[in-house]
């Protein structure tokens, strides 16, 4: 491409991603309406689509941010980044219930602990199954298993190998693409349709990106509830997987 | 106004993650722990009071509400910019880990919301 056309994108980039986004919800809501008769929701679709294309991105630019890499794109980086995608979950927070939280309180810290302690536990019993025996991998695994910054964290804070390190991001973004598709399908089976049931199972994945994403093509009014536990997930779990539960991990593999 | 609002949001949003920043800071961490929700919850009771005072008129309710509808489009884009091939390259190791813990907290989810039923229905 022309360089000056390719310097007109960038210098609009965020712009760029405005409509190539809106073109992505137009094409799911068709293919929503159309081909699954209403059967899969359009932001699940709309969602799909991103991951494939980051998926060509990949593909293209070889780099690690989907297709925010590849140049004309790269405003993507911007609507899709921590602090838009943030602000806009703080903003669906006006529509829930103060009163649903509160009586969900205890709940949400339990699901959390479950959720932290479980995942980091049966990440850690895997990691011995398929062969480590060193203490700082298993719990870097382990803590991988919880989100892709728990795993780097905590891996970085108790000096385990970067080959480890990067098992550990690619379990935890794994984790939120998994959460992310197959939270819409299994939602029905699991009752999550209900703020507490949304809180609980925040608490219980944890990945804010799984999470979010995963409710918002369930039910949007559940989004709120489920982003009030996840987000305390990621830094109990920065909190705990160097600590304790490393120490935990040393005791048992000595 | 509208940007009052946006204001609003903003305000709640950035004291939000101070906060968090400060949490994370205080417990020798170097990560923010729950921003998000601490901005969730100024921004549920923030809005609740002035709409008591009836300082929340539809204007300037719009000013979050854009956002609220901007939300599944900024989730579409967050999706378009993940490592898809770096999830699929950390081979057998990652997928497990992934897999296996991810399907254990799912089957976890109707055990901890139930539980909350039962103890209502015993008080």
């Amino acid at each position: 491409m022309s360089s000056w056309l390719e310097k007109f994108f960038v210098q609009n980039g965020l712009v760029v991603a405005f409509l190539v986004v809106a073109v992505i919800m137009l094409v799911s809501s068709f293919i929503s309406r159309r081909i699954t008769k209403k059967k899969i929701p359009d932001s699940a679709v709309a969602i799909v689509l991103g991951l494939i294309l980051a998926y060509i991105g990949g593909r293209i630019a070889r780099g690690t941010k989907g297709i925010a890499d590849v140049t004309m794109f790269s405003g993507f980086g911007l609507m899709g980044g921590a602090m838009f995608r943030d602000f806009a979950v703080v903003s669906t927070a006006m529509g829930a219930s103060f009163d649903e939280l509160r009586k969900s309180g205890l709940i949400g810290v339990l699901s959390l602990l479950i959720g932290v302690g479980g995942t980091f536990a049966l990440g850690a019993v895997l990691a011995v199954a398929f062969g480590y025996t060193d203490a700082k991998s298993i719990t870097t695994i382990g803590a991988g298993a919880c989100t892709f910054i728990v795993g780097p964290i905590t891996g970085a804070a108790i000096g385990a190998e970067s080959h480890v390190i990067a098992i550990s991001i690619a379990a935890g973004v794994l984790k939120s693409i998994l959460v992310t598709i197959a939270t819409p399908a299994l939602a029905g089976s699991l009752g999550l349709n209900n703020p507490q049931a949304a809180m609980a199972y925040g608490g219980l994945m944890g990945t804010t990106s799984g999470v979010t994403a995963g409710l918002a093509a369930t039910d949007p009014k559940l989004v709120p509830y489920g982003a009030m536990t996840a987000t305390f997930y990621t830094g109990l779990g920065c909190l705990l997987c160097p600590s304790v539960l490393y120490y935990l991990v040393t005791l048992a593999t000595r | 106004m509208t940007i009052y609002g946006l204001g609003l949001l903003a305000a709640c949003y950035l004291a939000g993650q101070l906060i968090g920043e400060v949490l994370g800071r205080l417990i020798g961490i170097d990560a923010n722990v729950g921003g998000v929700g601490f901005a969730m919850i100024l921004l549920i009771l923030a809005t609740d009071k002035l709409n008591r005072k009836n300082l929340m008129p539809p204007a300037t309710q719009q000013g979050v509400l854009f956002w609220t509808a901007m939300y599944i489009p900024v989730i579409v884009a967050m999706s378009a910019t993940q490592n898809v091939i770096g999830a699929f390259s950390g081979g057998l190791m990652a997928i497990v880990a992934a897999t296996i813990p991810t399907a254990a907290m799912f089957l976890l989810v109707p055990v901890l919301s139930r539980m909350r039923q039962n103890k209502e229905k015993k008080i």
